[in-house]
C-alpha cells in the first residue's frame, strides 16, 4: 500500500439531508488523481462540495496540504473563495460574457497571479492558445472543458477538483480531451479529486480510488490494489476487473503486441503502440476463466498460472469472484475471475491451490 | 406645441429618467434577496412590491398621501430634517413613482438572477471571487437582459402613471403637470387637437419602446 507522504489530505465529514447520510473519513494521498467512484446518488459530488466547502458539513474536519481549511470544532471554516482549490463543474461553467482569455484572466487577476506565472506552459499543456480570443458560446464541448480546467490551474490551487468533468461529453469528445487529461496527471504536483461513474475513466486515470456508496466510503486505497479487492466486485456489478501496469515490450512477426509485467507478459492484437512505453491494461473478471492444466489445444493466447487467494460469493446467483495472485514474482500482479459456483466446486478452487487463468480479452486503456 | 405642454414633456422625462435610475438601485438589491433568500418574509416582501399591480393607484396614491402628509410619519421626518413636505412637488412625485412602478423593475431582474442558478456564483467563489465581487463581475453582467427590460418597463410605466401622479403630484404646471395629467386636462377643455398631438405621440412612444423590448427577446440567451 502506498503511504500517503509529507502532507496527506484529511477529511472527516458527517452530512445529515432528509433520505441521504453522508458520513467519511478519509486520508488521501498528497499527489496523484483520487477517483471518486460510485452510483448516482452515492454522494461523491456531495463530498467533493464539501472539500470546495460549497456544502457544509456541521462539525466537520478538513485539511489540504498541511493547512487547515475546516474544523468546525476550532471555529475554523473557509469559505469557497478564500480556499486555494481548483473547480471544474460536471457541464459547461464558463462566463458567457467573457472571452477566453478574460476568463482565464478572472481567476488569475483574483488568485494573485497577474503575471500569468505558467500561462504559455499551461494552454499549450491544453491546446486552447487558438481559442483565447474567442467566446465561450462559439466552442465545442470538450474545448469548453480544456479552458475550464486551464482557468482552474492557472489560480495555482492546492487542489483540483473535478466533478464529472467528461460526463456531459459525447464519446468523440471524451477521446479526445482524455489525452490532455492523462499529460496534466504526469505533470501536476497537487492532488485532484475526480468525481466519476465511468470505470474506463478511472481505471485509465486514478491513481487512488475512494468507492462511494450509500454515502459512505465503502473502499479507500491505491487503485489497482483496491480493484483487485474481491470483496467489492458487487459495486462495480459487470465492470468489476483489474487494471495493471505493462511495458509495451515489443511488435511481434504477425503484429501481435507484446506487453510485459513483473511476472510475466501479455499479448494483444492493438497495433500503433510503441516499444518501450508505459501503459494501463484493463482485464475484466468475467473475461477469465480458470484451468486446472495447461492446454496446448485452446485458441486463448493469454494463460497465466495463479494460485488462488481467495473466492467470495457474488450477488449474481451462482458466480463467485475468485481472486488470483500471479506467480513467478513478488511484485506479480493480481488478477479477478468470475466463474460459476459449480466450476468453482467441479474444479475445487480453494485459496493455495494453483491454476491457468485463461484471459479472453485485454483493453488497453490510453 | 403649447409652452405648458412642452413643458409637461419635459418634466416626464426627468421623472420618468429619475425613477428608473431610482428603481435599478432600489429593486436590484430587493430582487437579489429575494432570488436568494429563503427566509420565511420572501413571500410577505413578494406581495408587497407586487401590490402596485393589482391595486387601484387612488389606494396607493391615498396612503402615501397619508404618510407624506404633515401628521403622517413620513411627513413628520422630512419636515424634521427641513426638507418640507413631499406631496405635490416634484420629490413626492419620484417617491411615488418608484413605489408604484417597482414590480416592474423587480420582477424580471429577479428572474434573471433566478435563471442563471448558482452555479455561474459558485465558479466565481472557486475562482477566489468573494460574493461581494461575484455579484458585480458575475451576477450583474449576466443579468444584464433582465436589467434592461427593467428599465425599459419602469421607464414606460412610469410615463405612463396618472392616477398616483394626480393623488400625490396634483396638476401644478411644471411642477407636477406630467403628460398624462396634460391630456386629461385638455380632453377636459375639449381641446381635442392639443389632445390628440399628445395622445398619438404618447402612442408611437410606448409601441416603439415595447418594439424595442420584445425584438430582444431572440437574443437574450448569452449561450446560443
Amino acid at each position: 500500500m502506498i503511504r500517503p507522504q509529507a502532507h496527506p489530505m484529511e477529511a472527516r465529514f458527517h452530512l445529515v439531508y432528509p433520505g441521504f447520510t453522508l458520513k467519511v473519513d478519509l486520508c488521501l494521498p498528497e499527489k496523484g488523481i483520487t477517483a471518486l467512484f460510485g452510483h448516482s446518488g452515492s454522494g461523491k459530488t456531495t463530498l467533493l462540495r464539501c472539500f470546495a466547502g460549497l456544502n457544509r458539513a456541521p462539525g466537520g474536519y478538513l485539511v489540504v496540504d498541511g493547512t487547515c481549511w475546516q474544523d468546525d470544532a476550532a471555529g475554523i471554516f473557509l469559505p469557497t473563495h478564500r480556499r486555494p482549490l481548483g473547480l471544474v463543474f460536471q457541464e459547461a461553467s464558463l462566463f458567457p460574457h467573457l472571452t477566453v482569455r478574460k476568463n482565464l484572466e478572472y481567476g488569475m487577476k483574483r488568485a494573485d497571479n497577474r503575471a500569468g506565472e505558467g500561462f504559455d506552459a499551461c494552454i499549450d499543456l491544453l491546446g486552447i492558445r487558438p481559442l483565447l480570443d474567442r467566446n465561450p458560446a462559439s466552442l465545442s464541448g470538450g474545448e469548453r472543458q480544456r479552458v475550464a480546467v486551464a482557468r482552474a490551474l492557472l489560480t495555482r490551487p492546492r487542489l483540483l477538483l473535478m466533478d464529472e468533468p467528461l460526463a456531459a461529453l459525447d464519446l468523440k469528445r471524451k477521446q479526445e480531451i482524455l489525452p490532455y487529461l492523462e499529460k496534466l496527471h504526469d505533470e501536476l504536483d497537487i492532488p485532484v479529486l475526480y468525481v466519476s461513474h465511468a470505470p474506463d475513466e478511472v481505471a485509465r486515470l486514478a491513481d487512488h480510488l475512494v468507492l462511494m456508496e450509500g454515502g459512505r466510503a465503502l473502499a479507500s486505497g491505491p487503485l489497482m490494489e483496491t480493484l483487485a479487492r474481491a470483496d467489492l466486485p458487487p459495486a462495480f456489478a459487470d465492470d468489476a476487473g483489474v487494471v495493471w501496469e505493462a511495458n509495451v515490450a515489443a511488435i511481434e512477426d504477425d503484429g501481435l503486441t507484446r506487453l510485459e509485467f513483473p511476472g510475466g507478459k501479455l499479448y494483444v492484437s492493438q497495433q500503433g503502440k510503441t516499444p518501450g512505453k508505459r501503459l494501463r491494461c484493463r482485464i475484466h473478471a468475467k473475461d477469465v476463466s480458470l484451468a486446472l492444466a495447461t492446454h496446448n489445444d485452446i485458441s486463448i493466447l493469454n494463460i497465466l498460472e495463479a494460485s488462488v487467494r481467495s473466492v467470495v460469493p457474488l450477488e449474481t446467483p451462482g458466480h463467485v469472484m475468485v481472486q488470483l495472485k500471479l506467480r513467478g514474482d513478488e511484485q506479480a500482479p493480481l488478477l479477478l475471475a468470475r466463474i460459476t459456483q459449480r466450476s468453482c466446486a467441479a474444479l475445487d478452487i480453494v485459496p493455495g491451490r494453483v491454476v491457468m487463468a485463461q484471459i479472453k480479452a485485454v483493453a488497453l486503456l490510453g | 406645441m403649447e409652452a405648458s405642454s412642452l413643458a409637461a414633456v419635459w418634466l416626464t422625462i426627468k421623472l420618468a429618467s429619475l425613477v428608473t435610475a431610482l428603481l435599478l438601485l432600489v429593486g436590484t438589491p430587493i430582487a437579489w434577496w429575494l432570488s436568494r433568500t429563503r427566509s420565511r418574509w420572501k413571500g410577505v416582501i413578494g406581495a408587497i412590491v407586487a401590490l402596485p399591480l393589482v391595486l387601484p393607484p387612488t389606494v396607493l396614491g391615498f396612503y402615501l398621501l397619508l404618510a407624506l402628509g404633515p401628521h403622517g410619519p413620513v411627513g413628520k421626518i422630512t419636515q424634521s430634517l427641513g426638507w418640507g413636505l413631499l406631496p405635490f412637488s416634484f420629490a413626492g412625485l419620484v417617491v411615488a413613482s418608484v413605489f408604484y412602478s417597482l414590480p416592474f423593475v423587480v420582477q424580471p431582474i429577479q428572474n434573471a438572477f433566478e435563471a442563471m442558478g448558482e452555479r455561474p456564483l459558485e465558479v466565481a467563489a472557486s475562482l477566489r471571487a468573494s460574493p461581494w465581487d461575484a455579484f458585480f463581475s458575475v451576477a450583474l453582467p449576466l443579468a444584464r437582459p433582465g436589467l434592461i427590460t427593467a428599465a425599459i418597463l419602469g421607464f414606460a410605466h412610469t410615463v405612463g402613471e396618472f392616477g398616483v401622479v394626480l393623488m400625490i403630484g396634483g396638476n401644478i404646471p411644471g411642477k407636477t403637470q406630467v403628460l398624462s395629467v396634460r391630456i386629461y386636462d385638455y380632453v377636459e377643455m375639449m381641446e381635442y387637437t392639443q389632445a390628440h398631438m399628445l395622445a398619438a405621440g404618447m402612442v408611437l412612444f410606448s409601441f416603439l419602446l415595447l418594439l424595442a423590448l420584445y425584438s430582444r427577446r431572440d437574443r437574450k440567451d448569452w449561450n446560443r
